[in-house]
């Protein structure tokens, strides 16, 4: 019954053999999706609960939490460039830039702290403007682009801070206390709540349109089952870090963005055309899609979007000086995109592998480091971690490939 | 033989209206090189035209021409009877007149319904309408007797055939009234040949007027009713398919007159 209803387009297909059936092609076809991460995720999660009891505790995942924001923000601008096949090399001075920026007109300026933030994102966006412009205009490869704004933009920052070399932030108020400020259990639990109501009810109305269009449609069952696992997730997460201090604001900010782009490249025109112009750019201008503006919005956001985690940064340091956005925050960021599944060829990546990339990366990083080992070690850790996410990517699409022919 | 007159091609009986496109004395030159040295063409609704003739003989430049992409230094163009100027591709689309070209253009990340909305995407502000786009691409691939078993599945795992089918789909989402079709059997096995050339008829009997360039003359006999012969930028020989053995094309391809007239 079900082969056959899947045969003919006409008739719906049947809602458990549809979905078992799109899930194998998807195999077939070498897309693993997330499931070599969340494999990841269980190992490191065992292997250092294992060597250190307080790797899991409360208190180090709320660590855990804080610690990713920036980096992860930072990695969700990355993911937009890498769909686009381009790469922007500058995120990192491009973040420490804007911190700078932000820090100088809050503190020196006497701006309002909401505004000195809509500085720095708006310097993101201007750079990034640049970006797109040099990559598109002047039709200049994006990693000469952004490999010079990789050091003229670290130059600039160097400049606005002086011979100091570095300005503090009030840390008990402001822009600091971003990060040092926590919702309370109750507020945690509506937050869920949203969340899961929210899912759940479009899950249930695009089931019902579907079904109204003669079109194949999960069943109930399965709706339910995909709304009570994020649930399950959620009330995880919030459980631990109710245990304790509650859930951090740069979390509910990152988690945000994160759910925020995911929509935006899914759900919108704009989404679509990026993965069209990441796909097959001649093919994209030949329909109409204005492939230049696409270009240059890619880079807006993946500045904007570092900028973004220039200010977390700054914000948890309580203070900028002449590393912030440097040392490995630029190699985090592209490693967390990679690792979480993003192609570097373009047209194929989600908003989620930031997340779930930095989740690993940091998850490794705050590990070496509860076990006090050298950071020599964490780097070789790291870099053999990314190797093998990308050599399993790789394996198994060119075992589908071969299986094809 | 009213079909190697070159001065009226359209006497058969079948096609006596207005035809849909005509070109008449279209040259073009390239530098030292003259790809088109007076070339007339004359498609009608209903029908299949195919264009053949050997590499150089001026037919992608004929269709350049046509789809906007090229502008010829002389000759006319007339679209349903009334004389036009088509000097970019949107000027083509806006007439109604589609081209498929070889490379089909498709992008293979995304899946077929995306691929057949590309550039129109169904939207209420920026919202994709998803649902209406995945209805409209299964009504239209039925309705043209396309097999795709999930128009989810990304282009990347379709087969050539396939792939090409969804090509010629997306040209008819905007409702045209002529599409040309640039090799569309070339790097094909035989059921999806098969599959492709059955489409082609599917467009004729829409009424849509086809223009197909091919090197392949069996498809060529299989599919057009009426075959357009170049050789070195110029007509060389008008046939119906139905009255005509590939000799005689191949005879007008290469110049050599199977019947030792001169040509």
């Amino acid at each position: 019954m079900t082969e056959a209803a899947a045969k003919v387009p006409t008739t719906p297909r049947q809602p458990g053999g549809g979905l078992f059936d799109a899930a194998r092609d998807r195999l077939r076809r070498g897309d693993l999706g997330s499931i070599p991460v969340a494999v990841g995720l269980v190992l490191i999660a065992i292997v250092f609960s294992a060597l250190n009891g307080h790797f899991l505790s409360a208190e180090n995942l709320t660590n855990l939490a804080l610690q990713m924001a920036a980096t992860g923000t930072i990695a969700l601008g990355i993911v937009l460039v890498l769909l686009l096949g381009e790469i922007d090399l500058s995120v990192g001075s491009v973040s420490g830039l804007s911190a700078v920026v932000m820090t100088v007109l809050y503190t020196q300026q006497g701006w309002n702290p909401v505004l000195a933030v809509l500085g720095a994102l708006v310097t993101g966006a201007v750079i990034g403007a640049l970006h797109g412009l040099m990559r598109t205009k002047l039709a200049m490869p994006s990693f000469v682009v952004t490999l010079a704004g990789l050091i003229g933009w670290l130059g600039l920052m160097l400049f606005l801070l002086g011979k100091a070399g570095t300005i503090n932030l009030p840390f008990d108020r402001g822009i600091a206390s971003l990060s040092d400020t926590w919702l309370p259990p109750w507020l945690g639990w509506a937050l869920v709540v949203v969340l899961v109501g929210t899912h759940l009810t479009s899950s249930l109305v695009t089931q019902r349109m579907r079904v109204a269009a003669e079109l194949a449609a999960p069943s109930t069952t399965w709706v339910l089952a995909r709304s009570a696992g994020l649930a399950v997730l959620l009330v995880a997460g919030l459980l631990v870090l109710n245990a304790d201090r509650g859930v951090p604001l740069t979390l509910v900010i990152f988690g945000g963005l994160v759910v925020l782009v995911d929509l935006a490249l899914r759900r919108t025109v704009w989404g679509r055309r990026m993965y069209a112009v990441g796909g097959n750019a001649e093919a994209s201008r030949r329909a109409g899609i204005n492939v230049t503006q696409v270009r240059i919005l890619a880079f807006v956001g993946a500045s904007t979007l570092a900028a973004v985690g220039g200010v977390l940064a700054a914000s948890r340091l309580a203070a900028v000086n002449q590393t912030s956005g440097g040392s490995d925050i630029l190699l985090n960021a592209i490693a967390a995109a990679v690792i979480g599944g993003t192609s570097l060829f373009g047209g194929r990546g989600r908003a989620y592998a930031a997340l779930l990339g930095i989740l690993v990366i940091q998850s490794i990083t705050n590990g070496m480091l509860l076990l006090n080992v050298d950071s020599s070690v964490r780097f070789m850790v790291t870099g053999a971690v990314l190797a093998i996410a990308v050599a399993i990517d790789s394996l198994a699409r060119r075992g589908a490939a071969d299986g094809l022919t | 033989m009213s079909q190697q007159d070159k001065v009226q091609p359209d006497t058969n009986p079948p096609r006596t209206g207005t035809p849909v496109l005509s070109v008449r004395g279209a040259t073009k030159r390239y530098g030292a090189v003259q790809a088109l040295a007076g070339a007339d063409l004359d498609v009608h609704a209903g029908e299949v035209v195919a264009l053949v003739g050997d590499n150089g003989a001026g037919k992608s430049t004929l269709v350049k021409v046509i789809s906007g992409a090229i502008t010829a230094d002389t000759g006319t163009v007339a679209f349903e009877g009334e004389p036009v100027h088509i000097t970019r591709p949107q000027d083509a689309q806006a007439l109604g007149i589609t081209t498929v070209f070889q490379d089909l253009a498709l992008c293979e990340n995304l899946d077929v319904v995306a691929n057949l909305h590309l550039g129109s995407e169904v939207r209420s502000h920026t919202v994709l309408g998803e649902i209406r786009m995945e209805r409209a691409a299964r009504d239209l691939l039925t309705s043209l007797d396309v097999k795709i078993k999930d128009v989810r599945t990304p282009v990347a795992s379709l087969s050539g055939g396939q792939r090409q089918s969804v090509a010629i789909a997306r040209a008819l989402l905007g409702d045209p009234k002529m599409v040309i079709l640039d090799e569309p059997t070339a790097a094909l096995g035989v059921e999806q040949t098969a599959q492709v050339l059955g489409l082609i008829k599917r467009l004729r009997e829409r009424g849509l007027a086809v223009v197909l360039i091919s090197h392949n003359l069996s498809d060529v006999r299989e599919v057009s009713d009426r075959v357009v012969v170049l050789r070195l930028g110029r007509n060389a020989g008008t046939f119906e398919t139905a009255s005509t053995t590939q000799e005689e094309i191949v005879a007008a391809i290469t110049g050599a007159d199977a019947y030792g007239k001169a040509s």
